[in-house]
This record gives C-alpha cells, sequence and structure tokens, in this order.
C-alpha cells in the first residue's frame, strides 16, 4: 500500500506493507543510504533516526505507524547541535570504519538537544545503545564534551 | 595528456633498496596515460588541471586508517597541499596494486603501511620530479633550483599550482625520484594531520557496500544449511514467493536463494521458505563433545612439535617451584558492524563486483571462475568497508562468490545485492579458531625461568588452503602458534607442542591471529612465573626480554607512563603484558577497580613501537580500537554449538564492548627511525593478558577460561 513519510521535512510515499521497517524504507524505497542497517534487532543503534525530534531504531518502527510523523535522518540533520556534534566528530577524527557512526552521531544529538552539558556517566547511559566495533568510544566521549563546549560559543 | 615515461626508467631512478618493491608493478608500460583528462604520472596519483590530487589507494578502508595513511606517504613526497588530496580505490589489478609483502592485491597482517612505505613515497616523489621538470622547462631555469611546498612550486618570484604545470610536462619527461630524509618530513609523524575518511563518515554521504544499489538491483538473502557442512535435500518456496516483494526463489550450489524489491522482503521471504537438509557430512557435534576432543588429543597424544629448545620437560621437572596453568579460548565471529554483503552483476560476458573488498586477487579470480567470464572480465569497484577484524579477506571469497551464485541462478542480468543478517554473520563460520593452551613453567631456586612447554590445541586455518603449503610446515600451521613458538623471551628450555583439531566449520584470521590468544596465555601464565619466582611482573620481564631491545623498551615506557609500583586506591589492582606482534612491539598496564566483587576497567596505558609513527593520531586510534575489539571478547563474547548448531544470533548473546564498558586509554609511541610495520592489530594482545593480571592483583583471582563471565567475573 502507499505510505506518504515526511522524511527530512519532505513529503515521500512509498509502496510498502505497513509492518515494513521505517529503515528499509528509508534505505531500499527512499534511497538515503545514511542509515545503517546493523543488527535488525534495536542493539547496536546504527539505524538510529529522529521521529519528532527523539532518537529512534528505525529497524523497529513501522512506517504503518509513522504517517505525519516527522522523521529526520543523517542527511537531513540541521541546526546548532547537528554543527556543533558533526565538527567535533571531525575534529576529533572519531570515526574508524565509519558504519555506526551515523546511528552515533543521531543519538548524540538527542542527547545534547536534551542535556547540554552531559557528563562521562551521562554520556555512558545515553549513548549505550551505540555500538561500535572499532571502538571508537573514548573518542565520542570527548567529541560530546566538545561539541557541548562548541555549543556554548 | 600523454606523457611517456617507462617503468625502466622509474626504477633506474628508484634506489636499490627500493627497486624490490616496485617489482609488480604495471609491466605494460603504463607508467603515464591520460586518465579521464588528468595527469596520472604513474599508478597511484592522478593530479588535475585544478590542482586536485587523487590518490589511488591499492588498500582497502576498513576503519585502520589507510586512506590517510597511503595519502600522507604520497603527499609527503609530492609535497601537495593536504586539503588538496583526495583519495580512489584501486580497481582489481594484481600486477600493479599487489601488497608486496603479501603477493597478491589485498590487505591483512597489518602491512598496508609496512608494503607501501617506499612504494607510495617513491611514486609521490615521482610525480613530484615531472612537475618540477614542467616548472623548470616553462620558465627556462634549472631544475635544482626549484622548491616544491604545500602544492605551490617556485623559482625566485615564479611560482605555479601543481594544476598549472600538469599541462606543460615536457613530451619524453622520466621521473627522477628522490626521497626525502626523515628529518625534511612534513606530513609523516604530524599528529594533527586530519584523517581522509572524516568528512563522508560524520554526514552520511561516505559509501558502503550496503549502500550501492545499481540500476536494476535484486535484493536476495540466502538460506545456508543451518549446520555446517550440510546439503539442501528440497525446498519449498510456495509461501516465500507470497510474501509482498519477493520476486524469485533459486537454489544455488551455497545455499538458496531469495530475490526481493527491497531487503526486508527478501528477509521476511527467507523466514516463509521451507528447506530440507542432509547433515550426514555436517559438524553435529555440542560444545563440550568439542572440547572434550581437544582435552583428549592433549591428554593422551604426542602431537607436533612446533619448537624445541633446550630440554624443557627435564628442565620443569627439576625446577625448585613449578607453575601449571590450562586456558581455554572460544571460537569468536568478527562482527564487524556492516553485515557482509556485495552486489554482483553477470552480464555480456563480464562480471561486475561492488564490494569493501579486502582480497582483490582472490576475490577476482573466484568471481572469474564461478561467473565463467574469467578473472580478465571480472572487475571490483572497491568501497567502504564496514569494518572487517579479517573477516572480508577469506580464501574461498564466501560471500561474493554467494552473490555470483545468486546472480547466475537468477540469470538476467540484473545486479545482485546479496545480503547478511546479523544472525548470518554470527552463525556464519569464519570463526577465530576456539584454543586450549597448557603451560607448565619451572623456576629454579633463584627465581630464574628455566624452562617453558606449551602445550596447544586448535584448527588450522591455512591447512587445505592456497598458501597452506606455505605456512603449514611438517603439519604445524605457523598462525596456530604465533606468538608462543616465536616469542622473544628468552627461556632456556622451552618447547611448543601443537594439537592440530578437525571440524567442517571453517576457521579464519581475526584481529591479531594467533596473537589473539597465545598472548593472553603466555602473559597471565608470565604473571604466575614471576609470582611463583616472588618477583615484580615488570623486573621478572625485563631480565628476560634483555635480548630484545624495542620489546624492552615499550615495557618501561608503559610502567613509567603508567607509574608501576605507584599506589592504588583501596579495592584496584594493577597488571602488565607486553607482546610483540606483526613486528610491533606493544607493552600495556591496566588498572581495573572492584566493587562489591564487580570489576571495572579504569584505564590502560600503552605503549608502542611500530617503527617511523607515520600518522601517530591514527596510531594512537588503532590501539585504542584494538583494546576495545580485544576486550570484547575477553570480557563476554563467544560461540558456542549445541548439535552442530551455533547457539549465538545476535547482538544480544554475542554482546559487544559498550560505551561503559570502555576504559580511559593512553597511548605513548616510540619516536623510531626504523621501517613502519603494522598497526591494526598489535594493540589487541596485550589487553587482555593486562587486565587478567590487574584482576589477579586485586581480587586474588588467576581468571583462565574465556571469556572471563564463563570464570566467575562480573563487570559494572
Amino acid at each position: 500500500m502507499a505510505i506518504t513519510l515526511n522524511i527530512n521535512g519532505e513529503e515521500k510515499s512509498v509502496e510498502a506493507p505497513p509492518d515494513m521497517p521505517l529503515l528499509w524504507a528509508i534505505r531500499d524505497l527512499v534511497g538515503l543510504t545514511g542509515t545503517k542497517f546493523g543488527c535488525g534487532v534495536a542493539s547496536c543503534g546504527a539505524c538510529t533516526v529522529h521521529v519528532d525530534g527523539a532518537p529512534t531504531r528505525s529497524c523497529q518502527a513501522r512506517v504503518g505507524d509513522l504517517e505525519g510523523a516527522e522523521i529526520r535522518t543523517i542527511e537531513g540533520l540541521d541546526g546548532n547541535v547537528a554543527q556543533a556534534v558533526q565538527s567535533a566528530w571531525k575534529d576529533l577524527d572519531v570515526v574508524q570504519c565509519g558504519y555506526c557512526q551515523s546511528g552515533q552521531i543521531m543519538s548524540a544529538v538527542g542527547l545534547l538537544s536534551e542535556n547540554a552539558k552531559p557528563s562521562d556517566s551521562e554520556i555512558d547511559d545515553y549513548m549505550w545503545g551505540n555500538v561500535c566495533r572499532c571502538a571508537t568510544y573514548t573518542r565520542i566521549r570527548a567529541a560530546i564534551h566538545e561539541a557541548s563546549k562548541r555549543m556554548e560559543t | 595528456m600523454n606523457i611517456k615515461t617507462t617503468r625502466r626508467a622509474f626504477l633506474q631512478g628508484a634506489t636499490a633498496a627500493s627497486a624490490a618493491l616496485v617489482v609488480g608493478l604495471n609491466a605494460k608500460g603504463a607508467w603515464a596515460a591520460a586518465h579521464g583528462g588528468e595527469f596520472m604520472p604513474n599508478p597511484f596519483v592522478k593530479i588535475a588541471d585544478d590542482g586536485k590530487v587523487t590518490v589511488i589507494l591499492k588498500h582497502f578502508e576498513m576503519g585502520q586508517g589507510t586512506t590517510t595513511g597511503l595519502s600522507t606517504l604520497l603527499a609527503e613526497e609530492l609535497d601537495a597541499n593536504w586539503e588538496d588530496v583526495g583519495i580512489e580505490f584501486a580497481p582489481a589489478d594484481t600486477a600493479t596494486y599487489m601488497n608486496t609483502l603479501m603477493g597478491v592485491q589485498g590487505s591483512g597482517g597489518s602491512t598496508a603501511i609496512a608494503n607501501s612505505y617506499m612504494q607510495y613515497r617513491e611514486a609521490g616523489a615521482a610525480a613530484k620530479s615531472l612537475l618540477i621538470q614542467a616548472a623548470a622547462a616553462d620558465w627556462g631555469v634549472p631544475a635544482g633550483e626549484i622548491q616544491v611546498k604545500d602544492g605551490m612550486v617556485t623559482h625566485g618570484d615564479k611560482s605555479a599550482g601543481f594544476g598549472e604545470l600538469v599541462g606543460k610536462v615536457p613530451e619524453g619527461a622520466e621521473p627522477d625520484p628522490a626521497l626525502k630524509s626523515p628529518a625534511e618530513f612534513t606530513k609523516i609523524g604530524d599528529a594533527s594531520l586530519p584523517r581522509k575518511d572524516s568528512a563522508a563518515k560524520t554526514n552520511g554521504t561516505a559509501i558502503f557496500a550496503m549502500d550501492v544499489m545499481p540500476e536494476g538491483v535484486v535484493y536476495a538473502v540466502l538460506q545456508r544449511s543451518p549446520k555446517f557442512g550440510g546439503t539442501l535435500t528440497s525446498f519449498d518456496a510456495s509461501a516465500a514467493m507470497e510474501v509482498e516483494g519477493v520476486v524469485d526463489v533459486k537454489e544455488t550450489p551455497m545455499g538458496v536463494a531469495v530475490y526481493a524489491t527491497n531487503t526486508w522482503a527478501a528477509l521476511q521471504g527467507r523466514e516463509a521458505l521451507e528447506t530440507e537438509w542432509d547433515f550426514s557430512n555436517a559438524e553435529t557435534r555440542s560444545q563440550d563433545e568439542i572440547e572434550a576432543e581437544y582435552t583428549a588429543a592433549m591428554d593422551n597424544e604426542e602431537g607436533l612439535p612446533a619448537r624445541a629448545d633446550g630440554d624443557a620437560a627435564g628442565a620443569i621437572d627439576g625446577a625448585a617451584k613449578t607453575v601449571e596453568a590450562e586456558f581455554h579460548f572460544p571460537f569468536l565471529a568478527h562482527a564487524p558492524m556492516e553485515p557482509l554483503n556485495c552486489v554482483v552483476q553477470v552480464k555480456d560476458g563480464k562480471a561486475q563486483v561492488w564490494d569493501g573488498c579486502q582480497f582483490h586477487t582472490v576475490t577476482q579470480g573466484a568471481v572469474g571462475a564461478v561467473s565463467g567470464v574469467g578473472p580478465e572480465n571480472t572487475a571490483i569497484e572497491t568501497v567502504y568497508a564496514g569494518g572487517s577484524f579479517g573477516r572480508r579477506a577469506n580464501f574461498n571469497s564466501d560471500y561474493e562468490v554467494e552473490a555470483t551464485m545468486a546472480a547466475l541462478a537468477l540469470g538476467d542480468g540484473r545486479p545482485v545485492k546479496l545480503v547478511w543478517s546479523r544472525e548470518d554473520d554470527v552463525r556464519g563460520g569464519y570463526y577465530r579458531p576456539m584454543t586450549k593452551h597448557r603451560v607448565r613453567a619451572g623456576i629454579d631456586a633463584d627465581g630464574n625461568l628455566v624452562g617453558w612447554h606449551s602445550t596447544m590445541a586448535n584448527k588450522s586455518i591455512f591447512k587445505g588452503t592456497p598458501m597452506g603449503d606455505a605456512v603449514v610446515v611438517d603439519g604445524v600451521d605457523a598462525f596456530s602458534v604465533e606468538g608462543v613458538a616465536d616469542t622473544e623471551y628468552t627461556i632456556p628450555n622451552f618447547a611448543v607442542t601443537l594439537h592440530d583439531m578437525e571440524s567442517p566449520v571453517p576457521m579464519l584470521w581475526w584481529r591479531s591471529v594467533g596473537h589473539s590468544h597465545s598472548g593472553y596465555a603466555m602473559e597471565v601464565a608470565m604473571d604466575m612465573a614471576a609470582e611463583a619466582a616472588g618477583r615484580d611482573p615488570v623486573e621478572f620481564r625485563q631480565q628476560i626480554l634483555a635480548g630484545a631491545p624495542r620489546s624492552l623498551a615499550v615495557l618501561n615506557l608503559a610502567a613509567e607512563k603508567a607509574g608501576w609500583g605507584g599506589d592504588l586506591p583501596e579495592g584496584w589492582g594493577r597488571g602488565v603484558a607486553v607482546h610483540k606482534s606483526f613486528n610491533t612491539h606493544v607493552a600495556q598496564v591496566a588498572e581495573v577497580s572492584v566493587t562489591d566483587g564487580d570489576v571495572k576497567l579504569e584505564r590502560i596505558v600503552a605503549a608502542v613501537d611500530c617503527g617511523v609513527p607515520v600518522n601517530p593520531d591514527v596510531i594512537r586510534a588503532q590501539v585504542e580500537g584494538a583494546i576495545g575489539y580485544g576486550l570484547s571478547h575477553v570480557m563476554r563474547q563467544k560461540i558456542t554449538f549445541t548439535d552442530g548448531m551455533v547457539d549465538q544470533s545476535n547482538f544480544p548473546d554475542y554482546e559487544p564492548l559498550r560505551i561503559s564498558d570502555m576504559p580511559k586509554i593512553e597511548v605513548h609511541i616510540v619516536q623510531s627511525s626504523e621501517a613502519p610495520t603494522g598497526i591494526g592489530e598489535p594493540g589487541l594482545p596485550p589487553a587482555g593478558p593486562a587486565v587478567a593480571n590487574a584482576i589477579y592483583n586485586a581480587m586474588g583471582k588467576r581468571v583462565m577460561h574465556l571469556p572471563m563471565i564463563d570464570d566467575g567475573i562480573s563487570f559494572v
């Protein structure tokens, strides 16, 4: 059936069963590939997008439930927090293989939007669900602190 | 433009020491070529008329930093402006892009920088020499008076960017590469040089194989035998074909392929597929049976001698004190973040592969053979790989062959994108070999280590492969016993015995290969020996590393930077380990705290000697990452079997290290002038034993059965 999704401010009509996970609609039907498939069971966070501003595992959200919701992917990130996060990520050379980093960044933007000055343990709690097999975690922590600083200026 | 230069001329210009490294370069005389309107003075670099420099990367990028590393080497000698340097992955062309340490085009064994160090520098220097000749001819000045810096060529008041000169290289100019002395380096060794892949990987634009969707692509998943070695007897596709989006179901030699218009539909179709299998040649054992066979072999059979110096048994039996330890290391899956996948199209007598390709020569050969078009008609477009840790390179090119077979079975010439689910990945084999390792060591009355005997049981990675003859000598796979049989410790009576085990389950190199387990056994048993000798663990190691100055130096550096011997808070413990792998020397000091019996990893201080540190920040990142990857398996991960089926399936039961587990890490890099060695893997082996020794120091428990949670350790 035809389902209309609002992705990055644009209306996208996709032909999909209502139980199709948002992840696959974004990737295979809409063609936005920055959002990644890592586990399919909400255990790694690689597929994290924002739904109505909240970080959401797109492998679990079903397209049939999302008509009218505002969906934002890494390609549609903008604003002060996103700019601070992405620039800090780049300047600290956080990435290695990079495959999980869209999801890490979407979660980090969610964290800093809720809590502009998180402690290490608050970062650990919030980012716990985002796996990085390259283990870039020490730099993720550092980049979130750096982004927090950049948001003040 | 087309500048005639020859490989022979390049070789003549190269130094004698480096000439060996350019063997295997394009012998077809294609050193100079017009390439898409750009100046391509050799196969490793293109310079456009807008001044943009593109470094052609013979190694893939799985996160280890080769995009940055190879670019650094070439840009250093070219004196390019770093911001003008871009990257492109090389095509599959073994003659031109061979890994000179492997003899094939491919990445592995932490060799990317080691084998490229002279080659990419020479390629940059050769290109620079042609730009200098262009400027000399254009300006009518002696080439020797021309300066090049940050992408600008200057002489007196004359100056030009690279882009202005590419059209002015004189006809017949031959490159005259002169390499810098290390004192002249401006990029090699610069810790502030930004990674080349950071921008694309922070805005979602980096393209991985998973993101390749050519026109007309069909998505496919494969139903494989649920037990290793099983064969398909029948299948019923009727329910699968009912799933919305499923377009076809076909039998292939590797399993039953379900094709669909999107990945989700393919996965749903596979859920609905019914298959029957013959398991008469399959692995049907359970974990306890497999382990019992290893133990029985070690108990009852003589084994294969992998090393025998002096009389280990006699020295241990006659020693004042003996230490005995038995270690268990489980099978492990690599589980890179990007599940295995690639796209293959077979059409009009040609095969096209889109892949985070790690082993170009093998994949080109395998896809060419399976598709019937031949390797010469098989092209590979390499894209970013979402991790590998060894998994994307194997002698069968398993997932690329699967995709090729799926494309052939569909038979309509459309590109097929074959995707593995995480469950496919965790259950798909090619595991780090399970290993049991017994150590007996003897200490004399003066506290000296006088004898050591390691007895190991595991399945060979190389036996039966095309490289088996080179690697397996008298039945002993060097990779089964590496890290022990080639230890740097001086032990007068030293023996290593190997029991070579069999199984239908395929084994593979997993980040740091044999060192991933041998380093742990060596360094924990060494701590036990030091304790039996009544000596400090660092001082004990220093004595027997006297003949290994680089390992001794990193041991001393890590101990100094960590404050070895200093006070720790109540409930904390400190442990040390030192291990050489891939010609790189790494020592680590770990600190843990224990609260109510729960262990927390607090800090790891690492010291590294990998020769000339080309990109110090990438080196730091690789050591941080190798520690984290290694701790994942040390703490919690294992693959086990029940009736031949893998018990684990996905991250919830193959639990990776998470951010809250990650200790603070400090990396100290030795300023060496030796040739660069590996760094992707060597940070891993010492991490586990350093933590184990710290746990012992804190709570008096020796952890010898991995993962640690199976040996009574709980973590916070």
